[in-house]
């Protein structure tokens, strides 16, 4: 009797005060230094590194597309980043997966467009894990991504929903993903801040169709949360070379005046004449 | 909150038609109502000079309806995927995009408002080959008429043995005898394709073989900082400390001269990469450069012709790599016995005086005053844009010496 009210899931087991509260997540962008963009992201005592390298070449050629530049990712889990079993190094059917849903999850946001027959590789690496880690590796890369200065119209945010017993709760962590008196289904969720668009749903468990909707209803709500984590983390990185004064005169502000290098000015004023252009169509 | 759901990957362009058809119906009523509210002399001004309507009063919407609100202040960071302004009264531009209603940034960068155009500057990334830029390459491989060049970048340039050098080159010749593998050489970018193909030539001012020195590697988007405008920076750099310096505009710097000097070179270019975006950078620099050196520096003004002669070099040998040697009279091309390209030295080359090349007419030994020296001497008038060809290089040892590795800056 006793037995089962402490068993029944009426709280989050590790503390947090309600089922839409998110771990504590922290991300900093620019961590590894020999990478052309690299970022970290901890949600809980999930912690994912992202580096990224290219674009650069690719090879072998057959890989190439002349149309775009292709994104390559690589998800791994630390042989000792679980909890206490050894994870075994190497390319599993499960990361392989991951790296899958992972490169799915990001490439819409990505125009490589100006990269033709290179790639952009993403590794994703996990000192330690406690649940919702492709969503925390996602986070990583997105800012990660960012940060190599890749065209991209949006970051992507990305974050775990599930069902516990008969309660939608928000990021579970491990202990929740495996409740064992319930029901459980975990649903990985990653979005676009700005659109809501979802690029990555997956889910393992069983929920009803109206519990689905409302969870993804819920990441919806807290997407814009992470959102602000990863700018905050971009930002910080930048912050020391945003501008305190105006920049001035005698040095040159975009490379637009110097070098030759003159294509950045002239597509700029392309827009407005075009706007003009199209202004004046409606007028007529 | 959603809208829709695309199920296959999208890129920018085709995002912005899908929103634009979206919310198509929507723009054209608020753009009728704006011309509606528009005064006729404002009319006038949208017709002609766009530029003055840009910074005109109606995007402060003094007069009907708000055309835009700029959300974020000018000059700021910005992340991928942030509103920058709300309306049609403001227009995406480089770096942005047009989402709805809303002018997003499509990557990370700082923004820029001109008027009504909103840019989103890049401040990271790796460097994209572009047709003009002056780069400093390694050599990666040797083919049948020429050489493969890494440029820093995604894509490998190629340089053609015609473009190589202004002597006559025997087909079949041994092309490890111009530059060999692993060999640095300061460039330029001819042609660069869609596919990114990059075609570079070595014939012009200051192009020409590295020897010895020491290479960093650096930000691309800083390079402009580190030149200054029209080379200012990095004249006043090489004045203070004596040593050559070569700035790429793939990132890569060469730099030669006395170590601890190089070392001054080093560090005060580190500096401008940290603060390049500060206010007053020259006297900064200055300032280090003349605690660092202990010299008394002048920060001059920039002068375009001066500029131009600056790639001073060493007589003899500059005609080698001249632009203005083909097609001059420096007879045509040597049948089908290999490639040439006109102009002096090797063998059965034609021989012209440097003189000659000269385009603006000018002697160069009175071009700079008095004060043009050779080699690292002690803060001679040197000006130039970031590249100089000033060293006795081109020796005839030319596959015996290696660069050492890149320092990387990360």
């Amino acid at each position: 009797m006793q037995l089962v009210n402490i068993m029944a899931y009426t709280k989050r087991l590790d503390g947090r005060k309600s089922f839409t509260e998110l771990r504590p997540i922290e991300a900093k962008a620019g961590i590894i230094k020999s990478a052309h963009g690299s970022a970290m992201f901890r949600i809980g005592k999930t912690i994912a590194y992202a580096a990224v390298y290219g674009p650069r070449e690719l090879h072998p050629k057959f890989m190439q597309d002349p149309k775009t530049g292709i994104l390559r990712c690589h998800y791994n889990m630390m042989p000792f980043s679980g909890s206490g079993e050894r994870i075994k190094p190497g390319p599993s059917r499960r990361s392989k997966e991951i790296s899958l849903v992972t490169k799915n999850a990001l490439l819409p946001v990505l125009d490589l467009t100006d990269y033709p027959n290179a790639v952009v590789d993403v590794f994703i690496e996990f000192p330690q894990t406690d649940a919702g880690s492709r969503c925390a590796g996602i986070c990583a890369a997105s800012i990660a991504l960012a940060d190599a200065g890749i065209p991209m119209k949006d970051l992507v945010a990305a974050v775990s929903v599930g069902r516990v017993d008969d309660k939608i709760a928000l990021d579970l962590d491990y202990q929740e993903e495996a409740y064992e008196d319930g029901p459980v289904a975990d649903i990985p969720v990653a979005m676009l801040p700005s659109t809501g668009e979802i690029t990555l749903l997956q889910m393992d468990g069983e929920i009803s169709k109206e519990m689905l909707m409302k969870a993804i209803q819920e990441v919806r709500k807290s997407v814009g949360q992470i959102y602000e984590v990863q700018k905050k983390a971009l930002k910080e990185k930048y912050a020391s070379n945003a501008p305190i004064a105006d920049v001035e005169s005698d040095t040159v502000d975009t490379g637009v005046a110097t070098a030759g290098n003159t294509s950045g000015a002239s597509g700029a004023p392309q827009a407005p004449d075009l706007e003009a252009l199209d202004r004046e169509l409606d007028e007529n | 909150m959603m809208k829709k759901k695309t199920s296959e990957p999208f890129d920018l362009g085709s995002v912005d038609t899908a929103k634009g058809q979206e919310s198509y119906p929507e723009n054209q009523n608020s753009r009728e109502a704006e011309l509606v509210s528009r005064s006729p002399s404002q009319q006038g001004s949208q017709q002609g000079d766009l530029h003055e309507n840009l910074t005109g009063a109606n995007l402060t919407g003094a007069s009907g309806p708000i055309e835009g609100e700029l959300k974020v202040p000018d000059r700021s960071i910005i992340a991928p995927g942030e509103v920058l302004a709300t309306g049609m009264g403001y227009l995406p531009a480089l770096g942005t995009y047009r989402s709805g209603n809303d002018i997003r940034a499509s990557r990370l960068g700082m923004l820029k408002v001109e008027g009504k155009v909103l840019k989103v500057i890049p401040m990271s990334g790796r460097y994209l080959p572009k047709r003009g830029d002056t780069i400093v390459a390694q050599v990666k491989d040797i083919l049948m008429s020429g050489w493969l060049l890494d440029t820093n970048s995604a894509y490998q340039a190629m340089l053609q043995v015609k473009d190589a050098t202004s002597s006559f080159i025997e087909k079949g010749a041994d092309l490890t005898q111009y530059f060999a593998l692993g060999d640095y050489i300061v460039t330029k970018i001819i042609n660069v394709t869609t596919q990114k193909l990059v075609d570079v030539t070595m014939r012009g001012p200051g192009l020409r073989k590295l020897q010895s020195g020491r290479l960093i590697e650096v930000n691309t988007y800083k390079v402009p900082r580190i030149i200054g405008k029209h080379g200012s920076m990095v004249s006043m750099i090489k004045d203070a400390t004596g040593c050559k310096v070569v700035v790429g505009q793939n990132g890569w710097v060469w730099i030669e001269g006395e170590p601890n000097m190089e070392n001054i070179v080093l560090e005060a270019i580190r500096k401008i990469e940290a603060e390049g975006h500060l206010a007053g950078l020259t006297e900064r620099m200055k300032f280090f450069l003349e605690k660092k050196t202990n010299k008394k520096i002048t920060i001059r003004a920039a002068d375009d012709a001066e500029m131009q002669e600056s790639s001073s070099s060493f007589d003899g040998e500059r005609d080698r790599y001249n632009r203005y040697d083909r097609g001059r009279g420096g007879g045509g091309y040597g049948g089908d016995r290999g490639y040439r390209s006109g102009g002096s030295g090797g063998q059965g080359g034609y021989q012209r005086p440097w003189r000659e090349f000269r385009h603006d007419g000018g002697s160069r030994d009175q071009q700079g005053g008095g004060d043009r020296r050779e080699g690292g001497g002690s803060g001679g008038g040197y000006r130039d844009r970031g590249f100089s060809d000033r060293g006795p290089d081109r020796r005839d040892n030319r596959s015996n010496f290696r660069p050492g590795s890149i320092q990387s800056r990360r």
